[in-house]
Parts: structure tokens; C-alpha cells; sequence
């Protein structure tokens, strides 16, 4: 069993879990997922390490309560635990000297970046990182990202916290305006974002790696409901990726396939709220 | 064997009378029933049934089904303690060989194996002795009525790693324990079990079936780490060198599934055969009420392919509520691998088949869900590389079925990831692991592997066999040293 040895609520239904997973704290490397189960009845659901201690053995993750499972995840506290988790998955992301480095990270998408600016920060390069939310009260993980980076440009949508604006604005100004050398872009969070981050750099050549999360079973390869197309190939995100190369990914055929159990799903959510909540 | 008592008893009874007496089919779930329900299709013998079939079998003295069957089950001498009426005897018998009969019993290829070289077989009017049947009867008595203990030696003092909970996995674990070693399985699903648990349907192997035989594994003392993904949570060189492992046995199957790579085939609704039963079977989605994976249902479903996995596909599709099931393949019913029971069976739930079809694109809606499938009718040509006539396209015989789901059931990959995290083990030009066909041996020392990860996509008991090799060659390697 996979205990839960710290929560925190980060508000708009997000929380922080501190997990118990030994095997999975030892190895984990940025860029990386887990699979998780909340019961024995439970879905697996991918989600993205956002941060692991070696001494504590333990995994962060940041989850957004959106559905049933989630939910039920949400209603956990310290002290319960979780029937599984298993990683670290996927192929970690590339970490070397790049120069600069600009790190994208968009609402939910920062935790998910946060230890690669982290990795790459120590691995010498300067790290540019952009963080984007709706409003200054929803950006997440601002100080730990300070802490990784050279450099953190805030955009939110109403202007409260930085550029009014989105991080892509943000980032063509750093392009365009600034013209900063950049030599690599890094860009995580919804896909529309990670896709108009890609359609930016490329009029540049601006070499970008985006990280993506399709819907997935068991994320070892064996089932290719994850399959995403990249330079028109098939590509499993489980043990391909999550990490491909921006410019070459079928965004749209990501989007489509994501909402393919959208309606199981809110009928699933109405269904456990009515029975256990009694909306 | 005292071969004296074995013809005495056997006295009783004259081949002669013995050829006259009628082979016994299992009773079955009527198919308008069972294509509704996710319940096992046979019911198994009777106690009678199983002895009256027991008493087909001419205890030959050269028993050719022995050598047909992949692990040596001594076959005749299982069949006449049937006959004599000692079932859990029978059990004891195959359980000597074969530590999984209630599973291969149910999933083995039997035709093409013992049964297809049994003597009686091989008669004009005589259909071979359904040896199947029987190691099944034997080994679902013993779970009912049996105490099934299981001798283990103790103190061989070393401990073996065994990567996949698959059936190879299990055979060496469970081969290995007996000989007296501490056992580890290192699974990578919540649940063990590998093909037998996401692939195989509920109807065709029930899950408390394979808990059952897993369970004998856990008494006998052979660990089970679920949630281990080796290559990722730990590699084999960390088994070896830091967990304390004196020898690791790779079985991690097949497993990546291979599309057609057509047009469309990214739509939503079409699912690998290796999703599609994931889904239903590991994660129980046919079960709505009590597990949360979904899966969709719709009208008319296609498969493509004519193995087993894509029998269990499409008759699983049938059991979600599809009112048309259909199997698509590119050769024709003589090509087919699928076990003849399995064909007969889906035959009569009312799967359609067609043969010599071959897709061409997948056509969706704006919604990107798919609406139908464009296919090329197929003419058989000269044989191919597989000894099989190859399918070619017939020109101008484009047609368009609609459909709301497709699943692709031809064939698996290897799984890259055991193979390239395991620095000094040689792969072939595939990527499955090279080892050796007798002992299992790969070239890098200490490792061993078998089952679909070293062949390529077979059958269960090819890769129990397997095990059962990689287990006495496991043993002796430990026991001498030499490598």
C-alpha cells in the first residue's frame, strides 16, 4: 500500500500529495509519470512526478479534482493510502548543457516542469522559465520555480500577478522583441498551449519539447491506447515519450482522442456524487 | 511403471470395445445465453462423462501425445487413473509436470498438440481422446474436493528473481520453489497473472480459476511484488548485483501491440485487441456498476485478424452489447490460428466471418470517432514466407462497411523495455532477447528468459515449457557454478 504522508490544498481543487513509494522515489527522474489507482475498483490515471525525495521516499504529485477519480482522490487525507502506484514511467526528459533555456509551464502543467527547470538549472543551463495561471491566487509552485530558474515571467489571464496575457505572449516577446537567444523550449500544460507554444518556436527553429499526457491503461507499452502521432507515426506516450518534439506532434489528434470517454466520465462523476454525496 | 498392473487393468476392457465407444463433447452454456454473459462456456465434464471418455484412450505403448504436448504431461497414465476413478489422483498425476493444468486444460491448442498426434486420432472413424477435457476435469475436482499441498524442498538458500507474472513466470516460479529456492516475482500490472489475466476473457478462462493457481503459488511460499516494472522501478543488473538475487528468469511477453498503419486508424473506437480486452478484462469495465473504467458499446464491431486474441475480441464485443460482431481477415478460414474450439464457439454466438478482406483506411465523423472501415477484397497467391498462400489485392473491389468500432488483432511487437535497459544481454534483430532453445540462457550470465519475449507472440504452454527448461537449467547453474 502507498501511503499518503502529506497533503495540501493549492485551491480551484488542486492538491498536493506527498506519496509513500520507495522503489518509485529511488529512481524517479524528471519528465517521469506514475500510474495510480485510488482503489481496488479504481481506473489507472497517468500523472506526472512533480517532485521525489530519495531520503523520504516519497513522490509529489499535484491533482486537479475533475472526476470521479479524482475525486475520490481528493477525499483521502494523511494516513490513508492508495491500492497502487507504479513508475517512474516513460523515458526521462533530456537533461544536458543546452545554454538557455526557456521552460513553459502552464496552470496545472508547472508542477509537471518544475524538476526539469530544476535538473536543467543545476546541469548548468540558464533557465528561463514562464508560468502562467487564470489569476495570481491560482499560480502554483511560483517559489519553487524561482528557486530553479535564472529568470520567472508570470503571465495570468486577468492581469493580476505579471503580463496580462497568456505564456505565449510572453514567450514571443522573450522571441521577438527581447530577441534572446533561446536554444531549447521546454513546454508543459494544456494541450492548445503546448500547441501554440510549438507553432511559435517554429517559425524560428527554436528546438521544443512538449510532454504529453493522452489517456493510457497500463503505460508499459502493452496496450497502445496512448498511441499519439508524431511526424505522422505512431508513437506510444508510455514508453515513447511523454517527451516529443513539439514541432512534429498531431496536436489536434491528441485533443480528439482525450475526449473520447468525456461522456462515461461525467456520467461516472454524477453517478458516485449522487450516490455518496447526495447532490 | 509396473507395465504388468497397467495391462491387467486395462484387461478389463478390450481396445476393441474401447474404439466403439463415442467421444464425449463438453456440455456448454447455450450460445443465445452466453453471448450475453461474461460466465465460462463449457460447464466441464461429469464425473461419469469424464470416465466414459477416459476409456476412449487405448493406453498405446508408444504414447505419442506425450511428446506432442510442450511440457510431457504423462498423459496415458493420467487418463486411466480417470478411468479408474481416482480423480485427484489424475490431478497429482499432471500436477507432477504441469503446475497450471485448470488454465491449460481451458487455453492450449490442444489439436495441434497431444491431440493431434494421439493413435486413435489417427483413425478413419476415431476422433482423437479429448486429453483436454480431461486435464481439465482432473484439475477442477481437485480444487473442489482436493487439499492441494504441494511438497517443497527447503534450504537451497539462494534466491531467484522472476520478471513477469505471466504463464512462463509462474512455471519457473512455481518449478523453482518446489526445488527449494526462494522465489520472487516481480509483476508489472496491479494484478498477476500477465496474459492469462488481461487477455484471456472471463469466459474462456475464469479470473477465480487463475487466482486459484495463484494462490497454490503464494502458499508454497513464492513472493509477489505487483507494481514492479523492470527496466524502470529496478533494472535486472540492480536484481542481480544489489536485491541479492543469484539468478533473474525474464518472461515479460510480447505485449507491444502492431497496427495496420492505415489512414484513420488514430480515430477513437479503434482499439489494439490488447486494449480493447485490457480494459474489459483486468480492469473489469463490462462490470459498470463496480469498476470505473469505461469502454464504449455500439452497433456492429469489426476485428481484424483470425487468432485467438482476435476470437476473444470479438466475442467479448458481442458480451459488451454489440448486436453485430464481425471477424475481417486477409486469407482465408484455412489460414486461420485460432483453436478450432474457439472458432466453433464464436461461430455459434453468432459472429460473422469474412474472409480475404483486407483494410484499407478507416473513415470518422467530425467528432473524430470512426463511422466506417474501406476494405480491398483479397485472392490467394503462391505460399509466402510463413508457408502460407499469400492474400493479394483484388483490383476494383473496394467497399465500404460501416462500423463504430474496429479492433486490431494481428500480432504483438516486443516490449522495448526489459530488452534495452539490460546492458550486455544480446537481442535479435527484432529486439526479443536471444536465449537459448534448451536451457533458456541468454548471453549475458546470471539471466535467463522464455515465453513470447524470446519467440515472438505463441501460445501459453509454449512458454510454461519454456520455464519448465529455464527452471532445471536455472537449478544446475546454481548448483555448479558454471555458466
Amino acid at each position: 500500500m502507498y501511503e499518503i504522508v502529506g497533503k495540501k490544498n493549492l485551491g480551484e481543487g488542486i492538491n498536493l500529495y506527498n506519496i509513500s513509494a520507495p522503489d518509485v522515489a529511488l529512481k524517479a527522474q524528471p519528465g517521469q509519470f506514475i500510474i495510480l489507482r485510488v482503489n481496488k475498483n479504481g481506473e489507472r490515471v497517468p500523472i506526472t512526478i512533480a517532485n521525489s525525495d530519495k531520503n523520504d521516499k516519497t513522490v509529489t504529485i499535484l491533482v486537479q479534482t475533475l472526476g470521479k477519480t479524482t475525486h475520490l482522490l481528493s477525499e483521502l487525507n494523511v494516513g490513508d493510502s492508495l491500492a497502487d502506484v507504479v513508475g517512474p514511467l516513460g523515458v526521462p526528459t533530456e537533461i544536458e548543457k543546452f545554454g538557455t533555456v526557456v521552460c513553459v509551464g502552464g496552470g496545472f502543467g508547472i508542477a509537471a516542469i518544475y524538476p526539469i527547470a530544476k535538473a536543467l538549472k543545476s546541469a548548468g543551463n540558464n533557465v528561463i522559465s514562464i508560468i502562467g495561471a487564470r489569476s495570481k491566487e491560482l499560480l502554483l509552485m511560483e517559489d519553487e520555480m524561482r528557486s530553479a530558474s535564472s529568470e520567472v515571467l508570470v503571465a495570468t489571464n486577468d492581469g493580476s500577478y505579471g503580463t496580462k496575457g497568456i505564456v505565449t505572449d510572453v514567450l514571443r516577446e522573450l522571441i521577438y522583441d527581447k530577441k534572446i537567444q533561446i536554444d531549447k523550449v521546454i513546454a508543459i500544460g494544456p494541450v492548445i498551449m503546448m500547441k501554440a507554444v510549438s507553432d511559435l518556436t517554429r517559425e524560428k527553429s527554436i528546438k521544443t519539447t512538449v510532454s504529453l499526457n493522452p489517456i493510457m491503461i497500463d503505460g508499459t507499452g502493452m496496450c497502445g491506447a496512448c498511441r499519439v502521432l508524431v511526424d505522422k507515426k505512431t508513437k506510444f506516450a508510455c514508453v515513447d515519450g511523454p517527451d516529443f518534439d513539439g514541432h512534429l506532434v498531431d496536436f489536434d489528434n491528441l485533443m480528439n482522442r482525450l475526449k473520447f470517454y468525456k461522456e462515461e466520465e461525467k456520467a461516472s462523476y454524477e453517478c458516485h456524487m449522487k450516490q455518496h454525496h447526495k447532490v | 511403471m509396473d507395465k504388468n498392473a497397467n495391462k491387467s487393468r486395462h484387461d478389463s476392457l478390450e481396445t476393441k470395445e474401447r474404439l466403439k465407444i463415442k467421444k464425449h463433447e463438453m456440455q456448454c452454456q447455450p450460445p443465445e445465453e452466453r453471448r450475453h454473459n461474461f460466465k465460462e462456456v463449457p460447464y466441464g465434464y461429469s464425473p461419469e462423462e469424464a470416465v466414459e471418455e477416459a476409456k476412449r484412450c487405448i493406453q498405446c505403448k508408444r504414447p505419442y501425445c506425450i511428446e506432442g504436448c510442450p511440457v510431457n504431461i504423462d498423459i496415458p497414465a493420467f487418463i486411466k487413473l480417470i478411468e479408474e476413478g481416482d480423480f485427484l489422483g489424475a490431478a497429482k498425476k499432471i500436477k507432477e509436470t504441469n503446475s497450471l493444468p485448470a488454465i491449460c486444460g481451458r487455453v492450449c491448442p490442444q489439436e495441434d498438440q497431444c491431440e493431434k498426434v494421439c493413435t486413435i486420432g489417427k483413425r478413419k472413424d476415431t476422433p482423437s481422446v479429448a486429453i483436454g477435457n480431461l486435464e481439465r476435469f482432473a484439475a477442477d475436482y481437485e480444487s473442489k474436493y482436493g487439499d492441494i499441498h504441494i511438497e517443497t524442498n527447503k534450504g537451497k538458500g539462494k534466491k531467484i528473481a522472476v520478471v513477469g507474472g505471466g504463464p512462463a513466470g509462474l512455471t519457473v516460479a512455481g518449478d523453482l520453489c518446489k526445488m527449494g529456492y526462494s522465489v520472487s516475482i516481480f509483476e508489472a500490472l496491479h494484478e498477476i497473472g500477465g496474459v492469462l489475466m488481461y487477455g484471456i476473457p472471463e469466459f474462456r478462462l475464469p479470473k477465480e480459476i487463475l487466482l486459484r493457481e495463484l494462490k497454490v503459488l503464494e502458499d508454497m511460499g513464492v513472493e509477489i511484488f505487483t507494481n514492479e516494472v523492470i527496466g524502470k522501478t529496478m533494472t535486472i543488473d540492480e536484481l542481480l548485483n544489489e536485491r541479492g538475487y543469484s539468478a533473474v528468469f525474464i518472461g515479460t511477453g510480447a505485449g507491444t501491440p502492431r497496427f495496420l498503419n492505415i489512414p484513420g486508424e488514430e480515430l477513437n473506437g479503434v482499439y489494439s485487441a490488447n486494449e480493447f480486452l485490457t480494459r474489459v478484462n483486468l480492469m473489469r469495465a463490462y462490470n459498470k456498476s463496480e469498476y470505473d473504467t469505461p469502454i464504449k458499446c455500439g452497433k456492429t464491431l469489426v476485428v481484424f485478424g483470425a487468432g485467438n486474441t482476435a476470437m476473444d475480441a470479438v466475442r467479448t464485443g458481442l458480451r459488451l452489447g454489440y448486436d453485430d460482431a464481425r471477424i475481417f481477415y486477409r486469407r482465408s478460414r484455412k489460414e486461420m490460428t485460432a483453436r478450432l474450439e474457439e472458432v466453433h464457439h464464436a461461430e455459434e454466438e453468432g459472429v460473422k466471418f469474412e474472409f480475404l478482406i483486407n483494410p484499407i483506411r478507416f473513415i470518422g465523423d467530425e467528432n473524430h470517432n470512426v463511422t466506417a472501415v474501406e476494405c480491398e477484397r483479397m485472392e490467394l497467391g503462391e505460399p509466402d514466407e510463413s508457408g502460407r498462400r499469400r492474400p493479394i489485392p483484388i483490383k476494383g473491389s473496394e467497399f465500404i462497411t460501416p462500423i463504430d468500432a474496429a479492433v486490431i488483432a494481428i500480432g504483438t511487437n516486443v516490449n522495448p523495455i526489459v530488452p534495452t535497459s539490460t546492458p550486455g544481454m544480446n537481442l535479435n534483430k527484432w529486439g526479443y532477447i536471444i536465449a537459448d532453445e534448451n536451457t533458456g540462457k541468454t548471453t549475458k550470465k546470471g539471466v535467463f528468459a522464455g515465453g513470447d519475449i524470446v519467440t515472438g507472440a505463441a501460445t501459453v504452454i509454449l512458454a510454461m515449457g519454456a520455464g519448465k527448461k529455464a527452471a532445471v537449467a536455472i537449478d544446475k547453474y546454481l548448483e555448479t557454478g558454471i555458466w
